[in-house]
């Protein structure tokens, strides 16, 4: 029977019910929180329990780390490794990762259920893995003390060896597993009361450790969604309408398809899940023949009702939705901005859009589906397995107690892959021929239905004062609702004004750190963008558009006030009230990019400029402070040179400081990338940009010089795989304007634009 | 059916002449470091070696290949330890690692070729691999290291070139 249909109750975070369990078996030590109720029956019979498990240590002493993220290249299952060594004392050359299944014990223990995302893993993670570390350090050491006849606390745990100083007796992690005498149970309280090492005692937090992934990705056997092979399976190639959503299917014709030698069958998607909308899977016997027979097939389509819309279509209603005094819902509502308005000295509006962005991950979705017995067994890297794994059920039809979700290595995710749309085609092809099947989109497909960035449209109005001083801020963000599309009431906010939830993934960021006394931020559903162009999270989500409007708005106020944009950023975060203590640690953050990038302290020569932007992405609560300084040169035919990106940030506390890095260097250039080269457009219903040729993120020959400086100042481990994308547009939007004079207001930022705005 | 000769053995797979040779290795011969990423020749994650030069495994056709001399990411070197799978190590390149196999043949072919290459050469010479993680920065340090090791390497002569 499968393990899965066992745990069948939905599980909570609530640990309490738990006991963090060390028993022996034939294949070794496992420590974990147990994921079945009756706990203190089952510990009367170990060898009957099956708790669920972070890691485990073989008789050989290999320690294995089961990963319940998705790890996309941020090397997340190496970090969990990593600070599970810590506490355990383990020798970093005998820890393994495998990928955890979507089995609801592997659930990320505070948010209950298995998502990456939000730059939250490590941040979340830490505590948790960070205990079961500690404990399975404990529950070896009182073996080992047992075994050799001397004192637990006499003992010294350290590169996968206990040893007794005085006896010199030692033991290793193998002999205690061995021995099965390490029988130690933890409650969760008892768990809790642990305590963990500071970080003066450090030996593995802090140090860059070779990543356990890198050399199987090095040599090709690092296996991805892509490379699953099952005995008998077939391959389907998707046929997707010309329009993004909201297509049917009316006829196919499969008769040229039959030509094609393996053609096994055409299938008509019947998505119950409304994930996807007039889709068909060719199916053959190879992929290269199932891409034969799909271009074979001839389909017509009712385009519905969105087949008409554009992004002009889009952007016109986001501009007739900002008009409106009551459309939205308030996510900031402090003091009062239109009374502050009418007495200002100085009222500032502008308008910031950005264009549809499109993930577009190296390896293109895909899936692989099989009906085993009672048990559907999907296999595709995934970063939000618990959804998923509906989605494919719903697709079949079937309970999701009954799926089983197999992860792989991520050939890129940044988002994209925490939809589940891949599932959809995979598994009603596998449930029509009978056979395994592996659904892979072609590049076109992959970009056409990507659930993209949405298309956002932000109006700011500030207010400052006879002295100069700011003193309120309206602002609204129109777009579409990516995360209300889950269909899950958890991931959404309540709004301020109680006129119902909220996708707060829409403008978190708008909730700065700067004080501004009057100040609100209308978050507006566009309906009609929500509809055409299904959206989703992409990598840094809201705040990569939010923090765009605010950071070249105080810049504007700083251009209007005859102010340094920098030395106004400063002034802004006094860590008054709410802002205490993030406010500081971001101004901090600021003055070490403008530190490191020589801000102010030389005369750049004509044409070249440099500008600066601060944020707090991702959510206030979670915030990792980054600020940039971008160093641009601007044609006179507005062409834009940027010559180097400047990134700080204040991560708290650093596991891996080589990964940190590397993690800052990738967001920073992603947010280039989106300033400068990535723009997709919607015609008649569909995404125009269907390759690497008419969607173009940055190539190495664009690469500009990158400075990443890391604050690691002993605050909790905050996440860095998104925020530094955030910070980058602003900041060579207003090196843009220092260079030049012209302001710019759209992303990416074209040499047209910046050439019609610069002054004659 | 066609007869490839791939990482020095031969091997017969059941494709029809017009398979892109990307899909006869991954499928056929079950060979899946070679990615499909773009099916155009735009992207370089399906970059293999035909008779030492780098080319589009999705662009070049199984009927074209016949007879040539086939290398891919795990026919190039016995253990994986080419002096770039070296160096993509020694850098830690890889972040999701998926366009690297690709990465890797195409820095192969310059080096071969080049053994003293300057950025800009690399720059030209890798412009057509895209990385969506955009590990840029990495894979010219690595390249640049892997180039200094086989040049140290050489002037030394083979028999003494550390493993």
């Amino acid at each position: 029977m499968n393990q899965h249909v066992k745990n069948v109750t939905p599980e909570t975070t609530d640990l309490s019910r738990r006991s963090f369990l060390v028993g022996t078996a034939a294949t070794g030590l496992v420590l974990g929180y147990a994921g079945v109720p009756g706990v203190s029956e089952a510990l009367a019979a170990p060898s009957n329990l099956e708790p669920s498990v972070w890691y485990a240590i073989s008789p050989e002493g290999l320690v294995t780390v089961t990963c319940g993220k998705a790890d996309m290249g941020q090397h997340i299952a190496s970090t969990m490794a990593q600070i599970v060594c810590e506490e355990l004392g383990a020798k970093w050359s005998d820890m393994r990762v495998q990928l955890a299944s979507n089995d609801p014990k592997f659930n990320d223990p505070v948010l209950g259920a298995q998502i990456t995302g939000g730059s939250w893993s490590t941040m979340m993670n830490f505590d948790a893995m960070s205990r079961a570390g500690a404990a399975g350090r404990i529950a070896l050491a009182q073996g080992a003390a047992t075994a050799m006849g001397v004192p637990a606390s006499e003992l010294v745990v350290r590169d996968s060896v206990i040893s007794h100083p005085k006896s010199k007796k030692q033991m290793s992690f193998a002999d205690v597993v061995k021995s099965g005498k390490a029988t130690k149970t933890f409650t969760a309280d008892e768990l809790k009361a642990i305590t963990l090492k500071t970080p003066d005692q450090y030996t593995m937090i802090g140090v860059s450790v070779p990543q356990l992934d890198i050399p199987s990705k090095t040599n090709g056997t690092a296996k991805y969604g892509i490379d699953v092979m099952l005995p008998g399976m077939a391959y389907g190639k998707v046929v997707t309408p010309p329009v993004r959503f909201g297509a049917t299917v009316k006829s196919v014709d499969d008769s040229d398809a039959k030509k094609v030698p393996g053609f096994i069958k055409a299938v008509t998607i019947d998505d119950k899940t409304q994930t996807t909308s007039g889709w068909v899977v060719a199916v053959a016997n190879t992929y290269a023949n199932a891409r034969k027979a799909a271009d074979a097939l001839k389909i017509s389509y009712d385009g519905g009702p969105n087949a008409k819309l554009s992004s002009q279509s889009l952007l016109d209603e986001a501009k007739r939705l900002q008009g409106l005094d009551d459309s939205g819902q308030y996510f900031v509502k402090d003091g009062d901005p239109n009374a502050a308005f009418g007495s200002a000295a100085k009222v500032l509006e502008a308008e910031y859009t950005t264009n549809i962005n499109i993930h577009a991950p190296m390896e293109p979705m895909n899936a692989t589906a099989e009906f085993k017995g009672d048990i559907l067994h999907i296999y595709s890297g995934n970063q939000f397995a618990t959804r998923s794994g509906a989605i494919a059920a719903g697709a079949a039809g079937i309970d999701p107690k009954f799926v089983v979700m197999h992860q792989l290595w991520l050939g890129g995710g940044f988002g994209r892959r925490l939809d589940a749309d891949m599932m959809v085609p995979a598994v009603q092809a596998a449930k029509a021929v009978g056979k395994p099947v592996k659904v892979i989109y072609s590049r076109e497909n992959d970009m056409t239905m990507d659930f993209s960035r949405p298309l956002t449209y932000q109006k700011v109005k500030a207010g400052v004062d006879g002295d100069g001083k700011l003193v309120a801020i309206s602002h609204d963000v129109v777009s579409a609702w990516p995360t209300q599309r889950w269909g899950i009431p958890d991931f959404l906010s309540p709004s301020v004004d109680k006129k119902g939830p909220l996708d707060s993934f829409t403008v978190n960021g708008s909730d700065f750190f700067y004080t501004v006394p009057n100040h609100y931020v209308r978050a507006i559903k566009n309906e009609m963008a929500h509809n055409a162009t299904p959206s989703g999270q992409l990598r840094s989500v809201a705040p990569g558009w939010t923090f765009w409007a605010v950071e070249s708005m105080i810049d504007e106020i700083a251009a209007a006030t005859g102010k340094d944009p920098a030395q106004l950023r400063i002034s802004l975060l006094d860590g008054a009230g709410k802002n205490d203590g993030g406010a500081q640690r971001l101004r901090n953050t600021l003055l070490a990019a403008m530190g490191l990038a020589g801000y102010g302290t030389k005369k750049l020569p004509k044409g070249e400029g440099m500008g600066v932007a601060c944020v707090s992405s991702q959510e206030r609560a979670t915030a990792s402070w980054t600020a940039c300084v971008a160093h641009v040169a601007v044609a006179p035919s507005g062409e834009v040179t940027v010559k180097k990106l400047t990134v700080a940030t204040d991560v708290g506390t650093q596991v891996h400081p080589d990964n940190i890095r590397a993690q800052v260097e990738g967001a920073a250039l992603w947010g280039l990338s989106l300033a400068m080269y990535e723009k997709a457009t919607l015609k008649d219903g569909g995404i125009e940009q269907t390759n690497f040729d008419s969607y173009t993120p940055l190539r190495m020959s664009q690469m500009p010089e990158v400075a990443v400086a890391v604050i690691a100042n002993g605050e909790k481990a905050t996440g860095v795989g998104e925020p530094a994308v955030t910070v980058v547009a602003p900041a060579i939007g207003n090196a843009i304007f220092n260079a030049s004079g012209a302001r710019v207001r759209a992303l990416p930022i074209t040499a047209e634009a910046v050439k019609a705005n610069m002054k004659a | 059916m066609p007869t490839l000769t791939i990482n020095g053995r031969s091997m017969s797979v059941d494709a029809a002449n017009d398979t892109p040779l990307l899909w006869a290795i991954r499928e056929q011969l079950q060979m899946t470091g070679t990615k499909f990423g773009c099916g155009a020749g735009l992207c370089g994650a399906c970059t293999v070696h035909v008779n030492g030069e780098a080319v589009r495994s999705c662009q070049t056709m199984v009927g074209d290949v016949a007879g040539k001399k086939i290398t891919t990411i795990e026919g190039l070197s016995a253990k994986g330890d080419h002096p770039l799978q070296k160096a993509w190590i020694a850098e830690q390149v890889p972040q999701c690692g998926y366009c690297q196999s690709g990465q890797i043949m195409q820095a192969a072919s310059l080096l071969a070729k080049n053994p003293n290459p300057t950025k800009e050469e690399v720059v030209a010479h890798m412009d057509g691999n895209l990385c969506r993680c955009m590990t840029y920065s990495r894979i010219q340090k690595a390249i640049m290291r892997a180039a200094t090791e086989m040049r140290t390497a050489s002037a030394s002569g083979n028999e003494r070139r550390p493993t």
